[in-house]
């Protein structure tokens, strides 16, 4: 009987054959960490260790609270910088790089076949480019950086096949809700996931990344698509090493099969306070709201300010409407600037806020007040989240929370397309 | 064997709520943690919290974030285990990797009461309560070395200097 993807990489990785189920060690290709890796030092230093066993291994990217928003975040940057000096890490990337996903994979290390493990939920994201990337905690990392090894358990996996078109409105993160709804904020706890199907092989990378990113919110360990033309086009100048493609095979067992038409899907919306408590457009249609978020690790992207702009161009946000525009990255920041896309929003009234994470965990840029809601393109709407316990976080595609922002109200993009 | 009172919550309960993350990167010291310890699911629990007291959740407990804090916080506010019906996966390991017990047991998540004293047997695999005795499936040696170090620091640091 065939492999899963899940099955074949670990397999690879701890040079045997294994199965679902089992538990293995391993040495992961890379290990990232943000912020946190203040935290992550202090408690690699209490191993007793001296130097990071693998520093070419290591991918730190300060992207939580950037720039610094205090002196303890401060004194944690400035922590982390000399810890990056003294142990000769080269793959460190400063305040004006933006958010660790999105330039994890700009910068070439999210590539097929690799293991990657990070000490953020979200690295679920390099399954866009056919990598196994998940989260870990703190002293998991700090472990890693000591010894280079890590105890996995194969995941099982269950295949997601998405056919049909996109309908004109809606959007890959209006399909990654509308699964997340229906199968659950646990569906694909300890899991695997893979994503497949017509409808998905014709996403942009920008829009995979969406659904892998969101499969940390199934629970999901990873979020795999299989590597295509596109991808290698994509990786061509920027893969930091070699890679292999590694897909699962025909005959591989899953766990469960998942089918989706997305044909006559409609904007979704996940409300307050779960990522599951999905509901379609119409029903969310009306309530009004205070702050409006396009960007985030899950729809910062170009393709995503594009779509804001051509929503705002020559209108105004609702007076009632704080709009923050945060570019994931420096890079899409650039291509946003050389396009006029970041004119046309600001002229529309929108603040332009700097790469990086922004409110979407409530640290800093746009916190919350009790009674206040937020309409937002990012991936989680826990309470208390983006500030007050007492506020209201809604979810949805950049289209709906760009058309939204003009009446002050979520509303239906589709009537602006 | 430590008896401790009963907290109930239900399901999803999320690391947002344990440990919200405006304190991820101010909050480094676990005695402080442990002060903002379910502050946006149960504003009072931690004043109120007892060492050897027990959580006792529904599915998916500590979905989210990976922020391992979400354990840590628990443990210094002297919670000694956390029952659910079923654990986020980062959590999981987080909560193992910082000495927290994790146990998993449908039919005493539906059976244990909110305020109700409770005593865990972690050798005997054991939630002893007034009505009865819930199993566990006991920990495997190797996590329970690292539970028994006190977290997977302290577990690796011995395991590093050869002891």
């Amino acid at each position: 009987m065939g492999k899963t993807f899940s099955e074949k990489v670990l397999g690879l990785k701890a040079q045997k054959e294994v199965r679902a189920g089992e538990v293995i060690t391993v040495s992961p290709d890379y290990i990232l960490s943000h912020d946190n890796s203040a935290a992550i030092i202090k408690e690699f230093r209490k191993l007793g260790v001296k130097d990071v066993k693998s520093p070419q291994k290591l991918v730190i990217i300060l992207d939580h609270v950037v720039p610094a928003a205090s002196e303890k975040y401060a004194l944690n940057h400035k922590t982390i910088r000399e810890f990056v000096s003294a142990q000769k890490i080269q793959n460190f990337f400063d305040i004006p790089s933006g958010i660790c996903h999105q330039v994890f994979s700009e910068n070439g290390f999210a590539l097929p076949g690799k293991l990657v493990l990070g000490a953020d939920s979200h690295t679920t994201s390099y399954g866009a480019f056919g990598a196994f990337a998940a989260g870990i905690g703190r002293s998991e990392v700090a472990t890693l950086w000591a010894t280079g090894e890590i105890w996995l358990r194969i995941p099982e996996t269950i295949k997601i096949e998405i056919e049909g078109e996109l309908p004109s409105g809606v959007y890959a993160k209006d399909v990654i809700l509308k699964i997340i709804g229906e199968e659950g904020a646990d569906r694909a706890n300890y899991k695997a996931v893979e994503f497949t199907g017509e409808a998905v092989k014709k996403f942009s990378l920008a829009s995979r990344l969406v659904l892998s990113n969101m499969a940390a919110e199934m629970g999901a360990k990873n979020g795999y698509f299989e590597p295509d033309e596109d991808t290698l086009l994509w990786l061509k100048g920027r893969a930091k090493d070699k890679y292999n493609v590694i897909s699962s095979d025909p005959d591989a067992k899953f766990e469960a099969v998942l089918n989706y038409n997305i044909s006559s899907l409609e904007p979704q919306v996940a409300c307050p306070h779960t990522v599951d408590n999905v509901k379609p457009i119409s029903e969310a249609e009306g309530t009004e709201f205070h702050q409006a978020v396009i960007g985030t690790c899950t729809n910062g992207r170009l393709e995503d300010l594009e779509i804001a702009a051509r929503i705002l161009k020559g209108k105004k946000v609702h007076s009632s409407v704080r709009a923050l525009i945060i570019p994931a990255s420096r890079q899409e920041y650039l291509h946003a600037l050389k396009k006029r896309i970041l004119e046309v929003l600001a002229e529309a009234g929108c603040v332009i806020l700097n790469p990086g994470c922004g409110p979407c965990l409530g640290a800093h840029q746009g916190i919350l007040a009790p009674g206040e809601v937020a309409l937002s393109t990012a991936n989680r709407n826990f309470r208390g989240r983006m500030g007050s316990r007492e506020a209201q976080i809604y979810l949805a595609s950049p289209a709906t929370v760009a058309a939204s922002s003009l009446e002050g109200k979520i509303i239906d993009p589709r009537k602006f397309l | 064997m430590k008896k401790g009172r009963v907290w109930k919550y239900g399901d999803n309960v999320n690391t947002d709520v344990i440990f919200p993350g405006k304190y991820t990167y101010s909050i480094l010291e676990p005695e402080e943690m442990a002060r903002h310890a379910l502050e946006d699911l149960d504003p009072g629990f931690a004043q109120k919290v007892k060492l050897g007291d027990v959580i006792v959740a529904g599915k998916n407990f500590g979905c989210g974030s990976s922020r391992e804090q979400a354990a840590t916080c628990l443990k210094y506010a002297g919670v000694q285990a956390v029952v659910a019906k079923s654990f986020a996966r980062i959590f999981f390991r987080n909560a193992i990797n910082q000495g927290l017990p994790v146990l998993q047991s449908e039919e005493a998540v539906d059976s244990i009461e909110d305020g109700e004293e409770i005593g865990i047997d972690f050798i005997g695999g054991k939630i002893k309560t007034s009505r009865g005795d819930f199993k566990f499936p006991p920990f495997p040696e190797s996590v329970m070395g690292i539970l028994e170090a006190g977290g997977l620091i302290p577990y690796t640091k011995k395991k590093l200097e050869g002891k």
